[in-house]
């Protein structure tokens, strides 16, 4: 009788979560799906305490209190640029709950054999702890605390495959171990699976982050399902589970949109790299004569000339925009085209931010309404009929060479056909290449107006220029 | 066995059924989406309170009141985030 009405309750819950889980088809719904979540979580942790006896509700609850503190107010205060850190830095905590909880359980099993409890259990404390430390480098990443650019160990391959190996003869000494040799083990056992997901993140870098921190999300995930089997709890597995399934889904489609295998991405491997930085030595020369050029043209009063003619308008942000804070100014900008009658539509890369959906929040906080930023596939279509294309802080999501040459790191990445529009500006800080290191051919070409410098200022004199006369 | 039997199905028909629900979020939610899964993978806040059972030892208790400190942290954070964001979606 007591286990059936437990189960029920677990359904119950397990029904609530999913439930809010899929609100989040729609905008309007989903505030409404994640307060349900949040709700369900609450009622789990209800139902376990009422199931168990818990010694010491003093303590617990204090726990409770502080963390909950501590979150709240981290996350009233963090802003929209900051979250993909924040984020990164959450995967970690929730990676340090998922190792420790495995760890104490692993000690309560001990005796020795190997069973599958003991196995979901050493899985959990090794994805945990990796999870918690590739979580911190990424998070100082995004936070700019450490430094963007992959960093790798020599012979970085032998060094991962090296620690793999000795985690796994470490996890199979810790089933045969008991007690203190047993808790020795498993300190090993977490040491090692730190330093694993710390050179692991280090290898990843710039453009690739939206990929780790997805699949930091499902390692999360999988992790607490592994913990849920060796603690015996059905809701922990269930959510573990869809937290996996969650990050599975974003890394594939993350991967998709930058045309790489989660391999070579992982492991730092770039096709042709080498050959292309040849190639593009000789090109850098002829564009700064072709900038040269066309400065004398004054580019400003062309985009502003470029600007009023135009009937359909297709903004195309980048991350360069978010990192000089010009997102206001184009809300601005689109506000001022709509007033006089004309078409805007904004364009968004899957990967245009630094974690998946990121570009949306950005503009969503300047007061962008959601029904006007179009998917790359919804949108690239629209760009053969659009009059201009305003490109702000992105290279190369816009990069036509992804298409048209071969062999370089961006070749058959799916990018915004932003060189079909018939006349484009270019807002961007420079006409270095983007992270990938390919020159972007479209900066050359005859119906492109380069206006370089700082965006917001920029933005700033194209508005006055269009809102004169 | 039939606990492992319950668990290894529960994870599968949960690993499908979210997978067949998140496939259908849009990418203009995936942000938000992110952050409330993060929140979610915390529920191993629900094993660090089992760690307060009786008969277990003192330091086994320290351990998992770190635990829950981050676990509800994660929690409590990722909710409150998800909530910040979704408000700032609206409709033209």
């Amino acid at each position: 009788m007591e286990f059936t009405v437990a189960l029920l309750v677990d359904v119950a819950i397990i029904v609530l979560f999913m439930w809010g889980v899929s609100q989040f088809r729609s905008p309007k719904k989903a505030r409404r799906g994640n307060l349900t979540a949040a709700f369900a979580l609450a009622a789990a942790v209800a139902a376990v305490m009422w199931r168990n006896r818990i010694v010491e509700p003093g303590v617990v609850v204090l726990a409770l209190l502080i963390g909950s503190a501590a979150g709240w107010r981290v996350a009233m205060r963090v802003n929209m640029i900051q979250i993909p850190a924040m984020v990164a830095f959450q995967h970690g905590a929730g990676g340090i709950a998922a190792f420790l909880v495995s760890f104490i359980e692993l000690l309560k099993y001990g005796g020795p054999g190997i069973s599958v409890a003991k196995t979901s259990g050493l899985l959990g404390l090794v994805i945990g702890a990796a999870t918690f430390s590739g979580s911190m480098i990424a998070s100082g990443k995004l936070a700019n605390v450490i430094k963007q650019t992959p960093r790798s160990l020599p012979r970085h391959a032998l060094w991962v495959a090296g620690l793999v190996l000795l985690i796994i003869l470490f996890s199979m000494s810790a089933t045969h171990a008991e007690g203190q040799r047993l808790a020795l083990f498993l300190l090993a056992l977490v040491i090692l699976s730190v330093f694993l997901g710390l050179i692991f993140s280090l290898r990843i870098g710039g453009a690739d982050m939206p990929v780790l921190i997805s699949f930091l999300n499902a390692t999360a995930g999988l992790a607490a399902a592994f913990c849920g089997v060796i603690v015996g709890n059905r809701l922990l597995v269930a959510c573990g589970a869809t937290v996996a399934a969650s990050g599975s889904i974003l890394t594939y489609v993350m991967c998709k949109a930058m045309n790489r295998s989660l391999l070579s991405i992982l492991t730092g491997y770039q096709q042709g790299l080498a050959k292309h930085k040849t190639l593009a030595a000789p090109q850098e020369k002829d564009l700064r004569v072709g900038a040269e050029e066309r400065s004398q043209e004054d580019p400003l009063a062309r985009a502003v000339a470029a600007g009023k003619e135009a009937k359909k308008v297709i903004i195309v942000p980048g991350y360069g925009m978010a990192l000089a804070q010009a997102q206001f100014k184009v809300a601005e900008l689109a506000n001022l085209f709509e007033s006089s009658g004309k078409q805007v539509k904004f364009a968004i890369h899957p990967v245009a931010g630094r974690m998946p959906g990121h570009m949306n929040v950005l503009l969503a906080e300047a007061d962008i309404p959601y029904d006007k930023l179009f998917e790359m596939d919804q949108v690239n279509g629209d760009f053969q009929e659009a009059d201009l294309a305003l490109v702000i802080g992105a290279c190369d999501v816009v990069n036509p060479a992804a298409i048209s040459i071969e062999g370089t790191p961006i070749s058959g990445m799916p990018i915004l056909k932003v060189h079909e529009a018939k006349k484009v500006i270019v807002c961007n800080l420079d006409e270095r290449p983007g992270y990938s290191g390919v020159e972007n051919p479209l900066y050359r070409q005859g119906n492109v107006i380069m206006i370089l410098g700082e965006a917001s200022e920029n933005l700033e004199r194209l508005i006055k220029g269009l809102s004169v006369g | 066995m039939d606990v492992l039997l319950m668990m290894l199905s529960v994870f599968v028909l949960s690993f499908v059924v979210g997978y067949l629900l998140i496939s259908r979020v849009p990418p203009l939610l995936h942000t938000p989406l992110m952050s409330m899964t993060n929140a979610i993978s915390a529920v191993t806040l629900l094993g660090a309170l089992l760690l307060f059972d009786e008969g277990m030892p003192v330091s086994w208790k320290l351990l998992g009141a770190v635990a829950i400190v981050m676990a509800v942290f994660n929690v409590a954070g990722g909710f409150v985030i998800t909530d910040r964001i979704l408000r700032l979606f609206k409709k033209g």
